[in-house]
């Protein structure tokens, strides 16, 4: 009788917690979104801050978001997925697998602040970059790098060897193999986790601040984007923080708001687009 | 070998064609072998470039200020006429930030991947688990908004009532280690609940059952046997955690006050991460030096994370 008295006091206590969890993370969106939905209206999305007009937008922050998210995705994507063919399909049972999928490893936990301090003196500093989109994008590549490889690498794992072998007697040479069969096959898993870098990308703060530094103001030509990737720009989450140190804290909640929005599509899009292609390992 | 496949390489030996491929064909070959090597050590170079300046860059102000004045003094005054480059309640404040968030997050986090692993009916935990990893990607900056304007409030409350008329007590409107702790603990929910959780579902389902057969309530089960079995998936969702708490700045920022002070919950502290975002801004000199001293000491915390869940990982294979 006791044991049972027990159980039902350990289950009521599991229920609570899941309780716990759900209501907590479900409240910080519902109250985001309370907080910040209030605050969007087509001119905060696509003007910028002007104190002359007395305007407060972030179409600034959000053409940085995009500038920083689509230059490391230029540059990390393809390093990623050349290291994760290299990995599974070139390098057999070396060492230097084992050591390289160790560095991997490690990249992936170091701390965006560490990445951060890394950036800022070796691309700022030392490359002479200073604090610019482009600096905070080749940080930002060498802390997404992990995710693609590493989702690259499963989606080539999940490729069935007869494909190889039949690829292999029919006289394909590897690169052919690669390029026109295995790349495919993997396809459905590489998209995935690009998707789910972009969530990254997004999201990142604190690198950022120390590599990309801030700045909001509207590129008004082609010419100007262009040149935007040699100068400091802050994306939508230093925007946040900025806005927060100022007490400016309905337009903290609008980029709030905007941000979740933007995080919750890569996600579920890479979500659904897994089920649909079911890959197991993602679900 | 089969007999025609025989004659036909006989036969091609014969025609005199040679069997190997084209030399464009091999050239395209090596150098995409070139090209996906590099590509694979780019990794390694990375973490070996981080690791060396990291360590080329916090090892002076070490060197200039002395590893007793920095590591063992408690006395923080960067910018004053004589200043004091003492970080042991910023290290003593990331130590006991970290410890505390995982002490209250993982229990609950732990709790709720049962619920989701061996008591949820079915469908309920299908629509519950890929929320949870969706929560994964609320970026830190948004965790920091709603603990300043949430938390820190009832923080203060609670302040005012526990300090009320207290002379020694210095008031920080509620932005504290507490705050900082519960946010932390919040933020690394969603991290331990996604691993453990899978971790617990891979456990084979005869092991559950066997046990079941011999007498054992649901509820022993999943404590003495799934659990227990799961260990190694459920020491590397802690060990994520530790490494995400350790290291997470912004959300700690802006919720955690700001002055360095001995860690105890109604204190406004400083961590590593938050002393370098703060700081780094307007330091020069030997300062800017010390912030990173700090920024060594947070990598040299994080790489021994590593190293804990890479040997728990190797182990969990054999």
């Amino acid at each position: 009788m006791a044991g049972k008295l027990k159980d039902s006091f350990v289950l009521i206590l599991i229920c609570l917690s899941a309780f716990l969890s759900v209501v907590l993370l479900a409240g910080i969106i519902i109250y985001v979104f309370v907080k910040g939905l209030s605050v969007i209206r087509w001119s905060f999305l696509a003007t910028a801050s002007s104190a002359a007009k007395g305007n407060v937008g972030i179409a600034g922050n959000i053409v940085n978001t995009l500038y920083v998210a689509v230059l490391t995705l230029v540059m990390a994507v393809p390093v990623g997925i050349g290291a994760a063919v290299w990995l599974n399909e070139y390098a057999g049972r070396s060492r230097w697998v084992r050591l390289i999928e160790f560095a991997t490893e490690t990249l992936a936990g170091i701390p965006s602040i560490v990445f951060g301090l890394f950036g800022m003196v070796f691309f700022g500093t030392t490359l002479r970059l200073g604090f610019s989109v482009l600096t905070g994008s080749l940080t930002l590549t060498l802390m997404i790098l992990p995710l693609i490889t590493r989702n690259t690498q499963e989606a080539l794992r999940a490729v069935p060897d007869s494909y190889r072998e039949a690829a292999a007697g029919m006289g394909a040479a590897r690169w052919y193999m690669i390029r026109t069969i295995l790349i495919p096959a993997a396809m459905p898993g590489i998209v995935t986790g690009v998707l789910l870098a972009v969530g990254r990308i997004v999201g990142e703060s604190a690198a950022l601040l120390l590599t990309a530094g801030s700045g909001y103001f509207l590129p008004e030509s082609g010419q100007e984007l262009l040149y935007k990737i040699m100068q400091p720009g802050g994306t939508l989450t230093i925007q946040l923080y900025l806005s927060m140190a100022k007490a400016q804290y309905d337009v903290a909640f609008g980029i709030a708001a905007v941000l979740l929005c933007i995080i919750f599509f890569f996600n579920l899009l890479a979500k659904l687009l897994a089920r649909k292609w079911d890959l197991s390992w993602k679900q | 070998m089969d007999v025609s496949l025989q004659q036909f390489y006989q036969e091609m030996k014969a025609s005199g064609q040679s069997l190997r491929p084209r030399i464009s064909v091999r050239i395209v070959e090596a150098a995409a072998q070139a090209v996906f090597t590099v590509c694979a050590f780019a990794s390694l170079l990375a973490v070996v470039s981080i690791t060396l300046y990291m360590i080329a860059n916090g090892i002076p102000a070490i060197w200039q200020i002395g590893v007793k004045e920095i590591l063992f003094s408690a006395l923080w005054k960067p910018v004053s006429e004589e200043p004091s480059f003492g970080i042991l309640y910023i290290i003593l404040s990331s130590v006991t930030g970290t410890f505390l968030a995982v002490l209250l997050g993982v229990p609950v986090a732990l709790l709720t991947a049962v619920f989701l692993a061996e008591i949820a009916p079915k469908r309920l935990a299908a629509a519950v688990r890929p929320a949870v990893e969706l929560l994964a990607g609320i970026p830190s900056v948004v965790y920091g908004l709603l603990g300043l304007m949430v938390l820190n409030p009832v923080m203060y409350r609670w302040e005012q009532r526990l300090f009320k008329g207290s002379q020694t007590h210095q008031f920080t409107g509620g932005a504290n280690l507490l705050s900082a702790v519960f946010v932390l603990a919040a933020m690394i929910l969603p991290t331990v609940i996604s691993i453990s959780e899978s971790a617990l579902r891979a456990v084979p389902e005869q092991l559950k059952a066997s046990s079941m057969a011999l007498g054992a309530s649901h509820i022993q089960t999943i404590f003495r046997v799934a659990i227990p079995a799961a260990r190694p998936g459920i020491v590397t969702a802690v060990v994520l955690g530790v490494g995400r708490a350790l290291g997470e700045a912004m959300a700690v920022n802006m919720v955690s006050g700001g002055s360095v002070n001995l860690p105890l919950p109604f204190h406004s502290v400083r961590f590593l991460t938050t002393a370098i975002v703060s700081e780094m801004g307007y330091a020069e000199g030997l300062h800017r030096q010390v912030l990173f001293t700090v920024g060594m000491i947070l990598f040299l915390f994080i790489m021994l994370v590593n190293m804990l869940l890479h040997a728990i990982l190797r182990r969990g294979d054999g």
